[in-house]
């Protein structure tokens, strides 16, 4: 890991610490309130404040996890660093494409 | 002074084995004690290194018992559990023959490190006076008593897992020269030390400072480097 990857990943960090903690009180106030899948998509439908909520939220996680990965990667596989550099690449636009998905399944009226 | 030492000691290259002596037991006695002994006595042939044996040199050291140890300062009665001893070659490091392995490696990437101090006055300049009490000077004492004996270097996991890791002694170094006011190839330091293999492949294990024989806290020093190379990174003085 270079200086720029850790930087990246150290703010990244620094960004979720917040937003998993707001996440995890979102998941335990929906349980204990009993909300319905339509309850939450009620909530959540329309609403810019959690499209920018989780939408920083994945945009965060792709780039902190796959530096992670690369990371790991690197130091237990034998592949290449061009290879490690791919996979990791990869994993962050998977992680991207498909947390930007979902936030838009439950953001978009 | 009772039954003699079980002594194993790892005999030939990459590819060897441990072939297992009887050395005799004495009252005061260290693990490069034993070693000479045996060479003196039973095996010439047998390779290790040493030079000062008053733990100044950093030339001896070992794994002694699956723990890296400098062996002059290594009394036996600390460290052979019921009177066993198995002694081979550093880890991390290329074998060379039997206990002495191939350092080059470990110093290349002091020089990785940028370790060399880069003076900013020459001999007919007044020496600069430095402030015992100042945070540089502090910070730089608590890490300059490295003997390079490459015991932490053997210890440390990412050195293992990564081979490009420049490793806790070259980084502790190079510590000391970023808190060196004297020093001017700072700047130059902190990009080499930022650079992939450099401060930010230490996962902070901190298996040099449990096992540095000087008690130094490598891993300390690494986190020093870390914050400084990101901060001049922020700052735009040195490019990822």
């Amino acid at each position: 890991m270079n200086v720029r990857l850790y930087a990246a990943q150290r703010l990244t960090a620094a960004v979720m610490v917040p937003l998993v903690a707001v996440h995890l009180a979102v998941i335990i106030y929906a349980t204990n309130h009993g909300l319905t899948a339509a309850d939450v998509l009620a909530r959540t439908r329309g609403s810019v404040a959690w499209a920018v909520f989780y939408g920083i939220f994945v945009v965060a996680a792709a780039i902190h996890a796959p530096i992670g990965i690369r990371t790991v990667l690197t130091e237990w596989s034998r592949l290449g660093g061009r290879s490690v550099d791919a996979i990791a690449t990869g994993a962050g636009l998977l992680l991207l494409v498909l947390g930007l998905r979902a936030v838009a399944a439950v953001v978009l009226p | 002074m009772g039954p003699d030492l079980t002594v194993s000691l790892w005999r030939g290259g990459v590819e060897g084995r441990y072939q297992t002596y009887s050395v005799p037991k004495r009252e005061n006695q260290t693990v490069l004690d034993v070693v000479t002994w045996v060479q003196r006595n039973l095996d010439s042939s047998l390779a290790y290194r040493f030079a000062c044996r008053v733990g100044m040199c950093g030339s001896c050291a070992m794994t002694v018992n699956g723990r890296p140890r400098w062996t002059c300062r290594t009394h036996v009665s600390r460290v052979a559990e019921s009177g066993r001893l198995e002694i081979g070659p550093l880890e991390n490091l290329p074998v060379i023959k039997d206990l002495a392995t191939d350092m080059r490696p470990f110093f290349e990437k002091w020089q990785q490190a940028r370790g060399t101090f880069a003076p900013s006055k020459t001999r007919h300049d007044p020496i600069e006076t430095i402030r015992p009490d100042s945070a540089a000077r502090l910070a730089a004492a608590a890490a300059i008593e490295c003997i390079n004996c490459g015991v932490c270097y053997a210890a440390c996991d990412s050195v293992r897992w990564n081979e490009n890791y420049l490793g806790p002694a070259a980084l502790n170094r190079a510590w000391t020269l970023v808190n060196d006011v004297r020093d001017t190839a700072n700047v130059q330091r902190l990009a080499a030390v930022a650079a992939s293999g450099g401060c930010y492949a230490c996962h902070s294990h901190q298996s040099c400072q449990e096992h540095c024989p000087l008690s130094l806290n490598p891993t300390a020093s690494i986190a020093g480097l870390k914050r400084g190379a990101a901060l001049a990174f922020l700052k735009s003085e040195i490019e990822a």
